[in-house]
C-alpha cells in the first residue's frame, strides 16, 4: 500500500516537472546577457568627461571600452548595432540605496541591510546582495548601472559596497570598492524628542558622541599594535582600522546643519584622510563650511520633504545646486531599494532646480564614481573604462526617454524586468471578459 | 447654510494672456488667453481684451492647464483612522481637516488646487473622506470645502484591514474575512433600510419608528448611490471579490484606490465600470504589491478603465505632474492621456468633473501655470489659480510659509522625510488600538 502511494507520488512529481519545463520551453523565451565585441555606431556620445561626440562610434570589447570617438575602426568580428539618432552615456551610479538587500519593505525576513548592535562596522552589505533581486532588472533598464549599497541603523552599521547591477554572485557584481557607514550623532527630534530638556537632548547626544569616539579610539590603538604578537581578534574594530590608515573611505552620513558642521569639525580633530559627508538634507544652511572642509557630499533623495515646516518648498529640490555651487563635489542617491530607477529623475529636478543638466549627470556619474573610489574604472565613457554604458532615445532625465540597449561589464544585457513582461502579458490579456455572459451582472441604474 | 459659505470663499477675477493653453479635453491652443471672472472661466480664446480692474498674467513661453486633483491624500488631516470597529462609516475627514499644514501650500507649489483627503485604510469600512480645494490662507477648516462635491467613503481590502483583525483577535483575518464583513454589513444596511421602508410605509398613528442608525444610514446612502466608494486594494483577487460584491448589492460606482495588481483585471474593470486611482511606480513595500508594474496606469487606460494617478503623500503631491510623465516611459501614453490621469480623470472619480479637471469655459478657474510642458522633468510651477485666486506665486515664494507658528516649537525642529514612513494610510490605526486595549487588560 506504502509503495503505491510512493509510486503514485512519484508519478505525480514527474508530471508536475515535466509539463513544468516543457511549458517553460514553449512559453518563456530565456534571455540572457551576451558579451563580445560590440560596434555602436552613429551615436550621440556623451562622454562626460570629454565633451559630446556626434556621429561617433564606441566598441566595446573583452568587457571594456576599447575606443570611442568619429574615426574608429570596426573590428570584423564586431556586433554592429547602428544607434542612429540616439544618445549613449555613460551607466548612472546610485551612491546610496539599499538595492539587493531589501526585497519587500514590510517583511522583516525579506530585509539584511539591518544587523543587531550598535558597533557593527565589519558587517559587510555585499554578503546579503541577492543578485536575484526582482527589483535588480527593473532597475538596470531605466539604465543604472552601479549601485552603493549600504547597511543602515546604529552608529557604526556596516560596510557599504559599490555594486553592477549585473552578475550571479555578490563577486561577479561588485564594482570595486567599499567603505565604511558611520551615522553621526543626530539631534534629537520628532514627536519622541518633545518630552526631552535641552539638558537631556545634549546629554543623548554626548553620550552616543562617546560611544562612536570610544570605538575610534580603539581603532586608533589597534592600528598601532596590530602587528603585535598576542592582539586578540576584535572585528568590530578591525573593520575600522583601514579608515584609521587612510585605506578606506569613511562615510559619515549627516543631515541637520548642526549635525553636518559637528561631523566637519569631528572629521578635523581626528585627521581622516578619506572622508565623505553624506545624507546632508540641510547642507544648503552651511554649503560654504562643507566647501571650505574640502569634504565631497553624497546627497538625496533629492524629491523629498523640506526638512523644516518652515523651509521652501524647494529646499530639498535645491539642495544640490546650493553645495554644487558653493564648490562641494556632490554626487546623488535616492535611499531607494526598489525605485533606484527614478534616480534619473532626482539628478533632472537637481537641474531644474538650479544645477543644470550637465552638473545632475555628473552627479550620477563620475562624481559619484570618483566619491565612491572607482573613478578610474567607471562613470565616463573614455577608453580602458569598464563598459557600463546604456543607449537612449534622448535626455534621459526626461521620462518620455527609452532606453534602448543596455551594457554591464561588456556584457549586453536583455532590456527585460518582472514588470516588462507583466506589461507584454497583461496589456491585453487572454482570455479577456467573454462580453456575452459577463461575470459580472451589474444591474446599472 | 451651504450658500453662505459659498459666499464666503473668495474668488477672483484675471487674464492669463498668451500661454499654451493644455486643454485636456480639446487639445492644445498656442498663444491663447484664458479669461477669468468671478472664480469660473468665462472665456477661451486669442487677443481677448482686458476688462478695466481685472489682473493680467504674462503667461507668454509658459503652459497651463488645469489645477491638479488628487484623489488620495491624507496632507491636512489631523487625524487619519477611527480604528475602534471594522466598520466606521459613521465617522468623516470633515471633523478633522487642518487649514494649517504648510502642505497644502508645498502642494499648491506643486500645482495641485484639488484634494481628496482619505480616512486611512486600517479597517474594512472605514469613515467618509473629505473632498477638497487648497484655498490656503484660512483658519477656518469650512473653506477648505469643495462645495457641492458628492460624498466618498474610504473602504479597505487586503493586507492592512487583516492586519488589524491579527492585532486584536477578531475579523478579518484573512481576504475571506473581509469578504464576510462586507457582505454582512451590507445585509444589515438591506434590512434597516426595510425596516425604515416599512415604517414610512405605515398609516398607522401609533406606529413606533425604528433607530436611527448612522452607521447604517452611510450604507443605504452608498447603496442609493449617493456616497461614492474608493476602495483601498492592491491585489486582483480583492478587487474581483468587490465587484461581485457590489453586482450583488447593486452597487453601481467604485473606484480602487492604489489597486497595484488592477491591470490583471483590466477587463473586468472595463466591463463593470469601475475606476482605478494608482501610483506611477511604487511597489514592493509590502508583499502584495510585490508583483506590480509600472506599467499599471497605461495597461488600464489602453482597457478602457478610467484611471488617475494620486500621490498618497506629502511628497509625491508635489510632483504628480511628474508622476503623469512617467506614463510615457511605463506605455507610452500621449500628453492629453497622461495629463488627464492628473485633471479630469480624478475629477470623474470625485464627481466633480462638471466643476474642474479641464480649461472650458464655465468650469471653476482652478489653473496651474509651469514654465515648460508639465510632463517635463524639467517644468517648475509658476503660479497656482484657485477659483481665480492666486495662492501660489513662485516670484512671490516666502522663506517661510506657515499660517501659524506653535509657539512652543523649536528652531532647530527638523525631520528628515524618508519615503518608507511616507504612508499614512495606516497611521494611529495600531498605536491608538494599542491604548484601546490596554484599557482593558488592566
Amino acid at each position: 500500500m506504502k509503495s503505491t502511494i510512493n509510486k503514485l507520488f512519484t508519478l505525480l512529481f514527474a508530471i508536475v516537472i515535466f509539463s513544468g519545463s516543457s511549458f517553460a520551453q514553449e512559453d518563456d523565451q530565456v534571455l540572457k546577457a551576451r558579451s563580445g565585441k560590440f560596434a555602436l555606431t552613429n551615436a550621440k556620445i556623451f562622454t562626460v568627461t570629454n565633451g559630446v561626440i556626434e556621429n561617433g562610434t564606441l566598441l566595446i570589447s573583452n568587457g571594456i571600452i576599447e575606443a570611442v570617438g568619429t574615426n574608429v575602426t570596426i573590428p570584423a568580428d564586431a556586433e554592429v548595432i547602428d544607434v542612429e539618432g540616439r544618445e549613449i552615456y555613460p551607466g548612472m551610479i546610485d551612491s546610496g540605496t539599499t538595492l539587493g538587500l531589501s526585497e519587500i519593505g514590510s517583511i522583516s525576513e525579506a530585509q539584511d541591510f539591518r544587523e543587531f548592535g550598535a558597533l557593527t562596522p565589519q558587517m559587510q552589505a555585499l554578503t546579503a546582495v541577492n543578485p536575484n533581486s526582482v527589483a535588480i532588472p527593473v532597475t538596470r533598464v531605466s539604465g543604472v548601472t552601479t549601485v552603493w549599497t549600504m547597511p543602515q541603523g546604529g552608529p557604526l552599521p556596516g560596510t557599504a559596497a559599490a555594486i553592477n547591477l549585473f552578475g550571479y554572485t555578490p563577486d561577479q557584481m561588485f564594482a570595486g570598492s567599499k567603505g565604511v557607514v558611520m551615522n553621526f550623532p543626530s539631534t534629537p527630534t520628532g514627536w519622541r524628542a518633545r518630552r526631552l530638556t535641552e539638558a537631556q537632548k545634549k546629554e543623548r547626544m554626548d553620550r552616543a558622541l562617546k560611544t562612536i569616539n570610544d570605538a575610534w579610539d580603539k581603532a586608533e590603538l589597534y592600528a598601532k599594535i596590530e602587528n603585535a604578537d598576542d592582539v586578540r581578534a576584535y572585528p568590530e574594530i578591525e573593520a575600522l582600522v583601514p579608515v584609521v590608515k587612510g585605506e578606506l573611505t569613511l562615510f559619515i552620513e549627516a543631515n541637520a546643519a548642526a549635525d553636518i558642521t559637528a561631523a566637519i569639525t569631528w572629521v578635523e580633530d581626528r585627521g581622516y584622510e578619506q572622508v565623505v559627508l553624506t545624507g546632508v538634507a540641510e547642507g544648503w544652511r552651511v554649503a560654504d563650511e562643507i566647501a571650505a572642509s574640502g569634504l565631497s557630499v553624497i546627497t538625496g533623495p533629492v524629491q523629498a520633504i523640506p526638512t523644516r515646516q518652515s523651509d521652501r518648498f524647494d529646499a530639498a529640490y535645491a539642495n544640490p545646486a546650493v553645495l554644487q555651487k558653493a564648490g562641494v563635489k556632490v554626487a546623488l542617491r535616492t535611499m531607494e531599494a526598489e525605485n533606484v530607477r527614478n534616480l534619473p529623475y532626482h539628478a533632472g529636478f537637481a537641474a531644474a532646480y538650479g544645477m543644470g543638466r550637465e552638473e545632475a549627470l555628473k552627479a550620477i556619474t563620475i562624481n559619484a564614481a570618483e566619491i565612491l573610489g572607482v573613478g578610474d574604472q567607471i562613470g565616463s565613457i573614455e577608453v580602458g573604462k569598464k563598459a557600463n554604458v546604456f543607449v537612449a532615445t534622448g535626455d534621459p532625465f526626461e521620462t518620455a526617454t527609452k532606453i534602448t540597449d543596455l551594457f554591464i561589464d561588456g556584457y549586453k544585457v536583455p532590456m527585460t524586468s518582472r514588470q516588462i513582461r507583466l506589461y507584454d502579458e497583461f496589456l491585453n490579456r487572454t482570455p479577456s471578459v467573454d462580453k456575452t455572459k459577463p461575470v459580472i451582472d451589474i444591474k446599472k441604474k | 447654510m451651504a450658500a453662505v459659505l459659498v459666499a464666503q470663499t473668495p474668488t477672483g477675477d484675471v487674464l492669463i494672456k498668451n500661454g499654451t493653453v493644455l486643454t485636456v479635453t480639446n487639445g492644445t491652443l498656442e498663444n491663447t488667453d484664458i479669461l477669468v471672472r468671478d472664480g469660473k472661466i468665462r472665456r477661451i480664446g486669442k487677443n481677448l481684451r482686458t476688462p478695466n480692474g481685472v489682473m493680467e498674467v504674462d503667461a507668454t513661453g509658459k503652459f497651463v492647464m488645469p489645477g491638479i486633483i488628487d484623489a488620495h491624500s491624507h496632507i491636512a488631516g489631523s487625524a487619519i483612522n477611527e480604528g475602534t470597529s471594522q466598520v466606521t462609516a459613521e465617522v468623516s475627514m470633515e471633523d478633522v481637516v487642518d487649514p494649517l499644514d504648510v502642505s497644502i501650500y508645498r502642494a499648491l507649489a506643486g500645482g495641485v488646487t484639488s484634494i481628496h483627503l482619505m480616512h486611512g485604510s486600517a479597517n474594512v469600512i472605514g469613515g467618509q473622506n473629505e473632498t477638497m480645494k487648497l484655498r490656503f490662507g484660512t483658519t477656518d477648516p469650512d473653506d477648505l470645502r469643495f462645495q457641492g462635491a458628492p460624498r466618498t467613503i474610504k473602504f479597505a481590502l487586503g493586507e492592512n484591514p487583516t492586519r488589524g483583525g491579527r492585532s486584536r483577535g477578531i475579523q478579518p483575518q484573512s481576504r475571506m474575512g473581509v469578504e464576510n464583513m462586507l457582505r454582512n454589513a451590507f445585509t444589515q444596511a438591506v434590512e434597516y433600510r426595510e425596516e425604515w421602508a416599512a415604517y414610512n410605509a405605515n398609516k398607522d398613528p401609533r406606529k413606533v419608528a425604528p433607530e436611527y442608525d448612522l452607521r447604517m444610514q452611510t450604507l443605504v446612502d452608498i447603496m442609493n448611490g449617493d456616497v461614492l466608494v474608493h476602495c483601498h486594494s492592491y491585489r486582483a483577487d480583492e478587487i474581483y471579490m468587490l465587484l461581485k460584491v457590489f453586482s450583488d448589492f447593486n452597487i453601481p460606482k467604485i473606484t480602487f484606490q492604489h489597486a497595484n495588481e488592477a491591470y490583471k483585471v483590466a477587463p473586468e474593470l472595463a466591463a463593470f465600470g469601475a475606476s482605478a486611482s494608482v501610483f506611477a511606480d511604487w511597489w514592493a513595500y509590502k508583499l502584495e504589491v510585490y508583483y506590480s508594474t509600472a506599467y499599471n496606469a497605461a495597461i488600464l487606460t489602453e482597457n478602457g478603465v478610467l484611471t488617475s494617478i494620486n500621490s498618497d503623500s506629502g511628497e509625491l503631491i508635489r510632483h504628480l505632474f511628474h508622476e503623469a510623465a512617467k506614463t510615457q516611459k511605463y506605455g507610452e501614453l500621449t500628453d492629453d492621456q497622461a495629463l488627464a490621469l492628473i485633471t479630469l480623470n480624478p475629477a470623474k472619480q470625485l464627481g466633480i468633473d462638471d466643476r474642474v479637471g479641464s480649461l472650458e469655459e464655465g468650469k471653476d478657474a482652478d489653473i496651474a501655470i509651469f514654465d515648460k510642458h508639465p510632463l517635463s522633468v524639467y517644468a517648475i510651477p509658476q503660479m497656482t489659480f484657485v477659483d481665480g485666486v492666486k495662492y501660489f506665486d513662485i516670484e512671490n515664494d516666502g522663506d517661510d510659509q506657515r499660517i501659524y507658528i506653535n509657539p512652543e516649537s523649536s528652531i532647530s525642529e527638523m525631520t528628515l522625510y524618508e519615503r518608507h514612513n511616507d504612508h499614512r494610510c495606516m497611521e494611529g490605526a495600531f498605536l491608538d488600538m494599542e491604548e484601546y486595549f490596554s484599557i482593558f487588560k488592566k
